[in-house]
């Protein structure tokens, strides 16, 4: 059963991805915390005319020179990039989908002359646009391996400027960090994470290994050497999975299935990690419903319908939610069964309303009094 | 006082704080700042003050070289900036920066040390240690390993402080640090500046509340993008001044002098 791991496609197909999904997850972080998470984006699309031009210059789809070539080409979209947002009214988003289809369209026209030329030498350089990991040979894992390297050792060697600038790049500046060159050197670092991810798992979706891993990563953890750690988990994750199950189902594209992955691994962190996630938050809010007894909403509806001076006031169930903070209408439910509530007609774009019954105001009216002779007694009794 | 051509430098006194020597700083089209001299004195409490747009919060970066100046020169304790940043803390305002950001205050406060470390080091138990003193200057250390998400804007605000001073400045620049607290932080912080101030360091404040003026500084500059008067508070803190800095702006003019000892023209 376990034969597959000793199988040579599939063993370099998950070192491979697991590497893919390292680098990627570690700098994503980066670009996730410094919202530009159509970066990776940007830098994938934009490796596709290099990847082009290194097999043209190459003549062969060597993994080096189409690496090579991407890595050129990113640092020109780079350029672009960072010089569209500082010297132009564009914004930074603007500036990304501008390099981002510039990039991509060079390549897509590159890559129908290159196809169009013939020969053998050409066939699946049009893997690169959803990648295809069981042309993973060991040969190509090697370039991956460095590259990986160089990135890691980076991060950690300027690790205090690059969580400085992430954090407060004004601050940086002022504590004396060539901020640009760092943002230069990021992007870089980036781009490399970028390349070294496009013949498994594509130009297009590449960006989904760099935005997911690190997305997902920030819903559990509280510090970004957490954040990082775990993105490099999540996104070897993705990538071995992603991977093995392209490799197993021939003719299925890489990128797609990873994609597939890596969504899930983010999908679940958004709904259900601890502190962050949706539906935790949600249930505290519900929880909170123990604490608070169905008598104290039924005197909040009460204190408003005596301030209205109307018996019969109708409240909106959202007024009642905001001033608990809390989903109420169980208890509002609740009130209604025991007759102290009854649901109330409303305008149509308004929410549900309710409104004191005879019952509810009598025993609302009780409470009430009970309350405030509490309150008096406990003045009476306290020492002067 | 005349300037010798050769040595420009000469008259730049060490016992100035602040010495802005015909600053002008432009985005685009129009000065932000135009033409600013000023001279702030060691171990004074100074606000600077001026309506929407006078260009405040750009007087604090120019100083910081964080923009680009145009013209003219700024000295701190006579240097430039660059050879003084150790000695200068900032308190950026609150809503710079993304505090979902995945730390806690106390690391925070620590960041305030990497521009100290060198760049290898990774900060360890004593910067840790340091960043606890700080936090305790503005009554922090109970909330230090909180996450900063968690904090309410007046407890940001004072990590931002302690940030500032973890690195031990002389002369500490804050951008609007009342804006968005409430009214127990905004005392805690008046307070702590005053200490600070009375420990001997110059304090400067980027402020925009004209009721607290009065009661906050001891030195004031208004500010329109030029400087309308700079001086001891009670020298230039005249009603002909705040009409001549806030203009049109009537309502506000108004707020400042209806209160009981409003400003009267000297």
């Amino acid at each position: 059963m376990l034969s597959f791991l000793t199988d040579y496609t599939l063993q370099n197909v998950m070192i491979g991805a697991a590497l893919i999904g390292i680098i990627s997850g570690v700098l994503g972080c980066f670009a996730v915390l410094r919202r530009q998470s159509l970066l990776g984006d940007t830098l994938s699309h934009a490796a596709l005319p290099g990847v082009c031009l290194g097999f043209l210059w190459a003549g062969s789809r060597s993994m080096e020179s189409l690496m090579a070539g991407a890595l050129f080409s990113g640092a020109v979209a780079t350029v672009i990039m960072l010089t569209l947002t500082r010297r132009t009214r564009l914004k930074m988003d603007a500036a990304l989908a501008v390099t981002l289809s510039l990039g991509f369209a060079l390549g897509v026209v590159l890559l129908t002359f290159i196809q169009n030329r013939g020969g053998a030498a050409q066939a699946g350089l049009d893997s690169f646009l959803f990648g295809q990991a069981a042309a993973t040979v060991r040969g190509d894992l090697y370039p991956m391996a460095v590259i990986v390297l160089i990135g890691l050792s980076l991060v950690v060697v300027f690790w205090k400027p690059l969580k400085l600038m992430t954090f407060d790049p004004e601050y940086a500046a002022v504590s004396g960090l060539p901020v640009r060159l760092l943002e230069l050197f990021l992007t870089g670092m980036i781009a490399l994470a970028v390349v070294v991810g496009l013949q498994m798992v594509g130009v297009i979706l590449m960006t989904a290994m760099v935005i997911a891993p690190g997305a997902a990563a920030r819903q559990w953890s509280g510090s970004l050497l957490g954040m990082l750690l775990l993105a490099a988990f999540f996104g070897a994750t993705a990538g071995i999975s992603g991977g093995v199950i392209s490799a197993l189902a021939p003719g299925l594209s890489t990128g797609p299935v990873v994609v597939l992955v890596a969504s899930a691994i983010a999908l679940f962190s958004l709904l259900f990690a601890p502190q962050r996630g949706l539906i935790p938050s949600r249930w505290r809010r519900r929880h909170k419903r123990s604490h608070t007894s169905s008598d104290r909403i039924l005197l909040t509806v009460y204190e408003l319908a005596r301030e209205h001076g109307d018996w019969s006031y109708r409240v909106e169930q959202g007024a009642v939610d905001a001033y608990y903070g809390m989903v109420t209408e169980p208890l509002l439910q609740a009130l209604a069964q025991r007759d102290l509530l009854k649901a109330a007609d409303h305008m149509p774009d308004e929410g549900p309303h309710w409104q004191l019954t005879q019952s509810g105001c009598e025993y609302a009216a009780a409470r009430s009094r009970d309350q405030s002779r509490t309150r008096r007694l406990r003045q009476v009794e306290r020492p002067a | 006082m005349s300037h010798s051509p050769s040595d420009p430098d000469v008259h730049h006194d060490p016992s100035i704080a602040l010495h802005l020597e015909d600053l002008t700083v432009s985005y685009g089209e129009r000065p932000a700042l135009w033409d600013i001299d000023l001279d702030v004195p060691a171990g004074v409490m100074a606000g600077i003050i001026g309506p929407n747009g006078a260009g405040k919060s750009t007087l604090i970066k120019a100083i910081l070289g964080l923009v680009p100046v145009s013209a003219g020169h700024i000295r701190l304790f006579g240097e430039p900036y660059g050879q003084q940043r150790r000695r200068v803390g900032y308190v950026p305002q609150r809503s710079s920066v993304d505090w979902e950001f995945p730390t806690t205050a106390v690391d925070v406060v620590t960041m305030g040390l990497y521009g100290q470390l060198s760049w290898w080091r990774w900060p360890g138990r004593g910067e840790r240690d340091q960043a606890l003193r700080a936090l305790e200057q503005v009554s922090m250390e109970s909330l230090a390993d909180r996450q900063i998400s968690e904090l309410s804007g007046g407890q940001q605000q004072r990590v931002f402080i302690a940030r500032a001073l973890v690195q031990n400045p002389d002369i500490l620049l804050l951008d609007e640090p009342m804006a968005g607290v409430d009214a127990t932080t905004e005392r805690q912080i008046i307070d702590l500046l005053r200490r600070l101030r009375d420990d001997g360091r110059t304090v400067i404040v980027v402020h925009h509340d004209l009721q607290t003026v009065q009661r906050y500084f001891d030195w004031l500059a208004f500010l329109n993008v030029r400087i309308i008067a700079a001086g001891a508070l009670e020298h230039v803190y005249t009603a002909n001044n705040l009409r001549r800095a806030y203009g049109g702006q009537v309502a506000l003019l108004d707020e400042a002098q209806n209160r009981p000892n409003a400003p009267s023209d000297a």
